[in-house]
């Protein structure tokens, strides 16, 4: 069943009248409430400094995101085309996507100092694996059919990479750019909370190091908005992708 | 057989897969011989796991024979899948990514055929297989049938000497099966085409074909072929016919203890290393 524009509204509205309910049993110390918080993430939108460290995130994002994407389908297409390569690297890629990658920041800050290359590192060790994972598995899956197919029309070998195998294992693919490219965010969030001098997440601790309830709930929701755009734009390019097919 | 003129010879064909891991080696096919004219419709039928398939796969140039020759047109099939030859498959072959028109306009596409020359053969493809008013429809919005007849017509447009079909319509409900029956018994007559058709449909082969082989189970072999003598401008409505009776029953003669030894060889599903040598 597709979600329809009524069941986001219906969503969003209930988000607000459980932030709200929340907001009046702990009180404003703790949470405050929806309105003033949206009222503090306008007038966010309106200082220049903000629109500074939004720069900085966005960079540091968009970078990461970038190699995350690029390096994560090139290592899962050649792990994919590649069957013995694919199963001893399988396990040891899953092993890497599920660990807790805030036990390796430590490291990351050894190799990379602070500044906006951590910021990047620490997305793209995020970011990466998903898409590795989905690309190997997208190659995999392609239907041998296909290249029956594909053998029985004399095609080349280059041909069939690019005019069978590349548009059959695109969805799935996507699917793991979309799942990456949240986890980068995430990645280069946390990076910016534990060692940096800008950025959304710099902004972030520092309202937590004060307290300012008001400031953490504007900027949360203000990440919260970004991220779900981010995630719904890609969501559409899958679903072009698989020209509403049910696979 | 139609004409002496032949189109596909094997000769002392086998098939051995190599067994791996402790398992003995799988003995799948032949020796088979086997003359197949120009422009004549034969089929093969045989208990499930005869390697029929795997036939088919020789002849098409998919696989190569463990020894002995096949030969089209005169010529070695060497593992190479010679220009000429169509194939349809059981399973779904379209490409869900590209509409109708674009399924079947790909093989002309690849193969650098001008853009009016596409545009002509697709649309008649198109038009022969009753698929016109559906080319901008994806494969996902088309029934089973239809995305068959899809991947016939992108077969079809390229003008193979040769149609080689796997159970192209195993997956389809009987009645659709003998209407695709009758669609194939014309685009035979119109394109002139050899055609093989491997079946495990006993009935089918009997309706469609000038000639029926009969398979053993493993290992594979041609143990008796059936000559039809049905005319040229036939179809599906010779099933009512007395003959249509004496063939089918006599291709189940053979085949029922055919089907009842492969049913009771041990661990048939074992060991395939390649696919279903269905």
């Amino acid at each position: 069943m597709k979600a329809s524009r009524s069941d986001y509204l219906v969503l969003i509205i209930g988000l607000l009248v459980a932030w709200q309910l929340l907001h009046w049993a702990v009180g404003a110390n703790v949470v405050s409430s929806p309105a003033v918080t949206l009222k503090r993430a306008f007038e966010l939108l309106h200082t220049k400094s903000f629109w500074n460290h939004v720069a900085s995130t966005g960079m540091a994002f968009g970078l990461a995101s970038v190699i995350s994407i690029f390096a994560g389908i090139v290592i899962g297409l050649w792990l994919g085309l590649r069957r013995f390569a694919g199963d001893v690297a399988d396990p040891i890629l899953n092993t890497l996507y599920s660990i807790p990658k805030i036990t390796l920041y430590p490291l990351i800050l050894l190799i990379f100092g602070l500044g906006v290359s951590a910021k990047v590192a620490f997305g793209v060790i995020h970011g990466i694996f998903p898409v590795a994972i989905f690309t190997m598995n997208a190659v995999r899956n392609v239907a041998p059919i296909y290249y029956r197919t594909a053998r029985i029309l004399r095609l080349s070998l280059l041909t069939t990479a690019s005019t069978i195998m590349a548009p059959a294992a695109l969805p799935e693919i996507l699917t793991g750019a979309r799942i990456g490219i949240a986890l980068t965010l995430l990645g280069t969030l946390i990076g910016e909370l534990f060692a940096s001098t800008s950025g959304i997440g710099f902004v972030l601790i520092r309202a937590m190091d004060v307290h300012a309830v008001v400031d953490i709930l504007a900027l949360t929701t203000l990440l919260f908005v970004f991220a779900a755009s981010i995630n719904a734009l890609v969501h559409f390019f899958e679903r072009w992708a698989r020209h509403n097919a049910q696979q | 057989m139609p004409s002496n003129d032949v189109h596909i010879s094997l000769r002392g064909v086998t098939k051995i897969f190599p067994g791996f891991e402790g398992h003995p080696d799988v003995h799948a096919l032949g020796p088979i011989d086997l003359d197949i004219a120009r422009g004549e419709f034969f089929s093969v039928v045989g208990p499930s796991g005869c390697g029929k398939s795997t036939l088919l796969d020789i002849v098409s140039g998919l696989s190569t024979a463990t020894s002995g020759t096949a030969k089209f047109d005169g010529k070695s099939v060497g593992g190479a899948v010679p220009d000429g030859i169509g194939a349809v498959f059981q399973q779904d072959a379209s490409f869900f990514w590209l509409n109708v028109w674009d399924n079947v306009a790909f093989g002309l596409r690849r193969h650098g055929r001008s853009r009016a020359e596409v545009e002509e053969r697709v649309s008649k493809a198109l038009a022969f297989m009753g698929l016109s008013g559906f080319g901008n429809a994806y494969p996902a919005q088309l029934s089973g049938g239809m995305r068959q007849r899809v991947c016939i017509a992108r077969t079809l447009v390229l003008e193979p000497k040769i149609l080689l079909l796997d159970e192209p319509f195993g997956s389809l409900d009987q009645q659709t099966r003998l209407l695709m029956g009758d669609e194939l018994l014309r685009i035979w007559r119109e394109t002139g085409a050899t055609v093989v058709l491997i079946t495990h449909a006993i009935d089918e082969a009997a309706m469609l074909s000038d000639r029926v082989a009969v398979m053993s189970a493993r290992p594979g072999r041609v143990i008796d072929i059936v000559t039809t003598g049905w005319p040229r401008a036939r179809d599906s409505r010779i099933v009512s016919q007395e003959r249509f009776g004496v063939i089918t029953g006599r291709l189940w003669a053979t085949l029922r203890e055919e089907s009842m030894r492969a049913l009771q060889a041990p661990e048939r599903s074992e060991a395939q290393p390649d696919r279903g040598v269905d």
